[in-house]
């Protein structure tokens, strides 16, 4: 039930109300609504009850195993939430002046030094809002690089198949022409596919490694200098990164722009559409272009970079600086992990990752690339079960959520048929790992025996399978009163 | 495997291609292609008099599972869509080589139709990614 459906006039939640009219008297007159906000009328106890209720439907990482990993959200440690709340975080107004910024100004420059450690960059800019705004950030400081050098022939980026969509968008965006290459059936780029697409034309390539497929990259290297020497660059799109954190580096591989990815692998909830952040680190040639502001230390006082220092930047992303409070909890949470704890974050993410691809491959399920070591995740194809039993891969997650699993990621790749990509990530237990296992071979033998099960699951959530094409087709958003 | 009719031509994209005389040829996505995406939701066609470039995006198909390029198997102009889709893109799932067509092209060279795949050579390709 809609709040709205409880609304009757003239009760109201005191506690939930503002507490008095603000004083509008300097709004324009044609700019104040005509009539009254249709806000629901509810007791106190109402709103507390309904808010209650919905919190309890929810299907979440605070209760439940939830193998959409950093893909989605990994679980994120209450201390990062709770400490970038202390009021004088919470409450830094934007135009404060420096002097008075001094240690939130501090904790973004020492994030700024701690990213370039941890990924190998020469220059970190914080200031992209989102993953998305960190791509578009990346790809736009490409396009300035090779503008600077009058180099204006290189309308092409190179994509892999195997891409986040985002990607190609990215570059569209930005004004480039896509060109895609082929994966190999081992997972890797298709590498004398990209020695065919390089040229003159060639303005960059766009990467994620570990790939979309859950394997490492092995001929990076090569990628790399085959890249540069026809005179384009590397992005590296920082989705994968809790796979290799403090491991390896993209700065190291050779890429010269990379966006991260702070609300997947740094500790903030995300998957909701909401605040995210997506700074940009860069190699050498590009640090002229990154984005402001930025924020300078000159060994006493802590200030921001502004456009006018740096006439090359390809400007503001924001009205400010990003998203403050996402950047404070990565902080935190790079400062709580320290070295030592960023390696552990990579080796028990992959470790996990590998122990249940072994547990799954044992009893049976076949895995999508079965000769390769997994990162962070890794991808079981369920094209058998569709073939054999009817029985898809949507089926199978959602007969999960009846044993108290979230479904992993269904149907990405593209690449890969009737595709799980399952990411258990660094903080779950032997335990719950050995339980979605048990889990998997459970729906397995219902699917075999009794396929109605599966096919007709979930039997225990709030609300049954859903009607996903109709919500396509007729989206239907709106509340439409009584 | 599923139903890939013998009169028809075929691209490694999952296009069909049937060629109704005339350098006319009318284009949508395979039984095969369609199964593979699950139900439509949206389908994006070009404008009539647009040029179509082989390999080049010419279309958009989108389902519950992903939204993906339908690319022109040939150079030619585009001279009807089927705009049924755009209010009905589940045609294209219940009949992909009838009520399912996504357009029509006049083709720069009507000889370059012979080049494309047979029915028994997509069929062997189908197969193959399935494996």
């Amino acid at each position: 039930m809609l709040i709205y459906e409880q609304s009757h006039t003239g009760r109201r939640a005191t506690a939930q109300s503002p507490a008095a009219m603000g004083d509008v008297s300097d709004i324009p007159a044609e700019l104040l609504r005509k009539e009254t906000a249709a806000l629901p009328q509810v007791s106190e106890m109402q709103a507390v009850r309904h808010y209650t209720r919905l919190s309890q439907k929810n299907f979440s990482i605070d209760t439940n195993f939830y193998p959409l990993g950093s893909c989605t959200m990994k679980y994120n440690p209450r201390a990062c939430n709770t400490l970038a709340m202390l009021p004088g975080i919470l409450a830094r107004h934007p135009y404060a002046l420096e002097s008075h910024s001094q240690g939130f100004l501090a904790c973004m420059y020492d994030l700024q030094e701690m990213l370039k450690v941890v990924t190998g960059m020469q220059a970190v800019s914080l200031t992209p809002a989102a993953g998305a705004q960190g791509e578009f950030a990346g790809v736009a400081m490409i396009r300035a690089y090779h503008d600077a050098n009058n180099d204006h022939e290189r309308t092409e980026i190179i994509c892999p198949d195997a891409a986040h969509g985002t990607n190609p968008a990215t570059a569209v965006m930005c004004g480039y022409k896509v060109r895609e290459i082929p994966t190999k059936s081992d997972g890797d780029v298709d590498v004398d596919a990209l020695k065919a697409a390089l040229g003159p034309q060639t303005a960059g390539i766009m990467l994620t490694n570990p790939s979309t497929l859950g394997v490492f990259e092995q001929r990076i290297e090569e990628i790399s200098r085959l890249v540069h020497e026809a005179g384009g660059l590397l992005y590296y799109d920082g989705a994968n990164l809790n796979a290799i954190l403090g491991k390896v580096r993209p700065g190291d591989m050779g890429f010269d722009v990379i966006h991260m990815n702070l609300h997947k692998t740094f500790s903030t909830p995300h998957g909701g559409g909401g605040p995210g952040a997506g700074p940009v680190g860069v190699s050498k040639r590009l640090e002229p272009f990154l984005p402001v502001p930025m924020v300078a230390h000159d060994g006493e006082n802590y200030r921001w970079v502004t456009e006018e220092e740096r006439p090359q930047s390809i400007g503001k992303l924001s009205a400010f600086a990003g998203n403050a409070g996402v950047l404070m909890r990565a902080y935190i949470y790079a400062r709580m992990l320290g070295r030592d704890g960023m390696l552990r974050v990579s080796e028990y993410s992959t470790l996990n990752a590998n122990y249940l691809m072994a547990l799954l491959k044992e009893s049976g399920f076949e895995i999508a690339f079965p000769d390769r070591r997994a990162t962070h995740e890794f991808i079981v194809t369920l094209k058998k079960q569709a073939k054999e039993l009817d029985i898809k891969a949507m089926d199978f997650a959602k007969r999960m959520l009846d044993y108290g699993v979230h479904a992993p990621t269904t149907y990405f790749p593209l690449l890969v048929p009737e595709c799980l990509l399952i990411e258990p990530t660094e903080t779950e237990s032997k335990e719950d790992i050995d339980y979605f296992a048990e889990v998997m071979q459970k729906i397995q033998h219902e699917a075999e025996t009794e396929p109605q099960t599966v096919t007709g699951a979930p039997f225990t959530q709030p609300v049954r399978r859903l009607d996903d094409v109709k919500a396509a087709r007729e989206l239907d958003l709106r509340w439409s009163g009584k | 495997m599923s139903n890939v009719p013998a009169d028809l031509k075929y691209t490694n994209s999952h296009e069909w291609i049937r060629n109704e005389g005339d350098g006319i040829v009318t284009i949508g996505i395979t039984d095969h292609a369609q199964e593979l995406l699950g139900d439509l939701v949206f389908v994006e066609l070009p404008e009539v008099g647009a040029s179509a470039e082989t390999g080049s995006e010419i279309a958009v198909v989108e389902s519950v599972k992903a939204a993906s390029d339908v690319y022109s198997p040939l150079d030619g102009e585009v001279i009807e869509v089927n705009e049924a889709l755009v209010d009905a893109p589940e045609q294209v799932n219940d009949s992909a080589y009838e009520d399912g067509w996504l357009l029509k092209l006049k083709l720069a060279d009507a000889g370059a139709l012979d080049a494309l795949m047979n029915a028994e050579a997509y069929t062997a390709h189908a197969e193959s990614e399935d494996h």
